[in-house]
């Protein structure tokens, strides 16, 4: 048999219906829906009578609207209290399983799909949401669609889709200390610009990206997304099979499953349509300096000279995004100081994320010059967090420790940055006005963004490397 | 959906690579649950003022681009957020026809889906396009699905390429359901 690619054996197991010179027909495993992109698809089904066709695959949660602050209190925006009315009260007419604020299991959905054992390998998986891509880290097929795919999937089951074309991006050796797996994603970013993966699936393979627990793999899919990509996947393995045991979702025949997973990793000698080799030890952290995460340097470089881009687009890009960044060509990134730092977002806001911040932060303290809050992912990752006593450790250095939702990753709720205010962020876009309007956003990993909070501006998180200083 | 074959209309310009859905449609206007009257915030925080008035820097925002049809951009339009308000809100802004050197993926899709039609043209094209509006206000193209070229009364004729299933839905103005239930039902196992 012709050696296969993870993606083409999941594409060729959902095939539902392929004819030449059309799109195929593709059947969908798990169907995610939040508040934003479902009310007119929701409508749509009502004006045409139709119901949902697999309502046991379909699973919503409120997540992009959401307050952070506390739950008891009644929500502020009364639009924001209505797109989250309307969300309820469609679920409870068509039958869909709802994660809703009251819910000890509420979070970001692409934070909490993995968390219940919803994204299973091989999967097809889709949502209302480009960073579906996410879930990809367990090798499934699983990205965003607009509100008329939600509508067709809610509808049918079934979704329309071009073949995507293949890309093999392979990360080896180890990881220097500080470099953590969203430095990986924006260095590779940085590297292929965000449209070097259009029209592409990109699954990541190589020993650093096997020596990744989920939720780092998770980090990595999450962001295919700012590169342009349909999806990102990472074959599945006994790291995968180990975190999935025992969710409230997974495979009862759980044995079962596992061997079917263990024949999804592409075959050797399957052909991609594009390759790329990195090697991790010469990664450094990363900073994005402008209004693209593509527009990304090591934290050691220095605000790049527009003048140095020959491509006019993007000389023309850079000097548009260092006006709006309020940035000095040349400047070096450890001179950039920063007034907020938010940690969070389904990038960096599970529990390891959280982990580690807190390692880093404990006897410290914010700097006075800086706000900072960190929201977790999902009610699971707080209470995990507080059980750990983490959210202690956060309170005493300064950080404002918030309930579950997307917050200032997208600002949709009252999370927003002020007009020029500049800061340090775990989350995936630093588009112009993404977090406020005026808001400067420089994206950053957790570890990154703790030690902006403490110092006030970007530093370079190697130089806190123990081992080295011994 | 309304059947898209031939198109005439008046070319507006927007002078940047990467335009990303957050800037399309902002998302404090994310919250209607509806799929109309987004229009009014296309481009919002680039077309507006603080206050509410029309910022006179912005391109699309002259005189001579109003009651335009068709958008001239640059490359990897549409790119970010999934959210379909961005074609909802070119569509009720009145917006039928894009033309860039390139898309974003979701972006491309979503805008089939509500009857307008994306062309990507080489980016040399792209450059002549924007200097041929420039030069002339109330600059019109005429887009032909049918034969699949765009006109000019200034002699302007270039054949574009475009997905034939795509190219079929929109002459047609099939909606989503193609294949149909019908077929769905047998030949979907599942």
């Amino acid at each position: 048999m012709t050696p296969r690619t993870l993606f083409e054996k999941i594409w060729d197991t959902h095939v539902v219906h392929a004819e030449a010179g059309q799109p195929t027909l593709l059947y969908i495993d798990r169907h995610l829906v939040h508040e934003v992109t479902s009310p007119q698809a929701f409508d749509g089904l009502r004006l045409a009578r139709r119901p949902v066709r697999r309502p046991e695959l379909t699973f919503a949660t409120m997540d992009h609207n959401v307050p952070t602050t506390d739950r008891s209190r009644p929500i502020d925006d009364p639009i924001s209290a209505q797109q989250m009315k309307v969300l309820a009260d469609n679920c409870r007419e068509f039958g869909v399983t709802l994660f809703d604020l009251t819910s000890p299991d509420q979070g970001i959905v692409h934070v909490i799909g993995p968390e219940l054992g919803i994204t299973l390998p091989g999967q097809t998986i889709v949502c209302g949401d480009s960073h579906t891509s996410t879930h990809g880290a367990f090798g499934a097929l699983a990205f965003g669609i607009g509100t008329s795919e939600v509508e067709h999937v809610l509808a049918t089951q079934c979704l329309l889709q071009d073949r995507p074309k293949t890309f093999f991006i392979e990360v080896n050796g180890k990881r220097p200390f500080g470099v953590e797996a969203k430095d990986i994603i924006l260095s590779i970013i940085g590297r292929i610009g965000t449209s070097g993966g259009t029209g592409m699936v990109i699954e990541y393979g190589g020993d650093t990206i096997r020596s990744l627990t989920m939720e780092e793999r998770m980090t990595v899919c999450n962001m295919s997304i700012e590169a342009g990509a349909r999806a990102g996947l990472i074959a599945p393995d006994d790291t995968t099979f180990a975190y999935l045991k025992g969710r409230r979702y997974a495979p009862k025949e759980f044995d079962k499953a596992v061997a079917r997973w263990k024949q999804l990793p592409t075959d050797s000698g399957a052909r991609f349509d594009r390759a790329l080799k990195i090697e991790a030890a010469t990664l450094s952290p990363q900073v994005t300096w402008g209004t693209n995460p593509g527009q990304v340097v090591p934290v050691e470089g220095h605000v790049p000279d527009p003048a140095e881009f020959h491509d006019a687009d993007a000389r023309k890009s850079a000097e548009r995004a260092l006006d709006y960044m309020g940035l000095r060509a040349r400047t070096p990134i450890t001179e950039i100081a920063i007034d907020r730092v938010f940690i969070g977002s389904c990038t960096n806001s599970r529990i390891e994320d959280l982990r580690r911040v807190a390692g880093f932060v404990k006897g410290k303290k914010v700097n006075k010059s800086v706000y900072a809050m960190i929201v977790p992912g999902s009610q699971p990752v707080k209470h995990q967090a507080e059980e750990e006593g983490l959210h202690r450790i956060f309170t005493e250095a300064g950080f404002d420790w918030r309930e579950s939702g997307c917050s200032m990753c997208l600002g949709m709720n009252p999370d927003t940055l002020k007009p020029g205010e500049r800061c340090a962020s775990t989350s995936n876009r630093n588009f112009e006005g993404r977090q406020g309007k005026g808001g400067r956003t420089h994206l950053v990993s957790p570890l990154m963004a703790a030690a902006a909070a403490v110092e006030g501006h970007f530093v370079d998180v190697r130089q806190y490397d123990v081992k080295k200083k011994r | 959906m309304e059947p898209f074959k031939t198109h005439t209309g008046l070319v507006t310009l927007l002078d940047l690579p990467n335009v990303d859905t957050d800037q399309i449609i902002p998302k404090q206007f994310l919250k209607r649950i509806e799929r109309t009257g987004f229009g009014q915030y296309l481009f919002y925080d680039w077309r507006f003022l603080d206050g509410g008035k029309p910022n006179p820097e912005f391109e699309p925002n002259q005189p001579r681009y109003k009651g335009a049809s068709i958008l001239v951009t640059r490359t990897n339009f549409g790119c970010g957020s999934s959210r379909e308000h961005a074609p909802w809100a070119l569509l009720d802004y009145g917006i039928r026809c894009l033309i860039a050197p390139s898309f974003a993926d979701i972006f491309f899709n979503n805008c089939f889906k509500n009857g307008m039609l994306p062309i990507r043209l080489p980016e040399p094209q792209v450059e002549e396009l924007f200097q041929r509006v420039r030069r002339t206000p109330g600059y019109q193209l005429t887009v032909d699905l049918d034969r699949k070229k765009i006109t000019s009364t200034d002699g302007l004729d270039w054949p574009f390429e475009v997905d034939e299933f795509r190219r079929h839905c929109l002459l047609n103005g099939l909606d989503i359901w193609w294949p149909g239930d019908k077929l769905i039902e047998q030949a979907c196992p599942f």
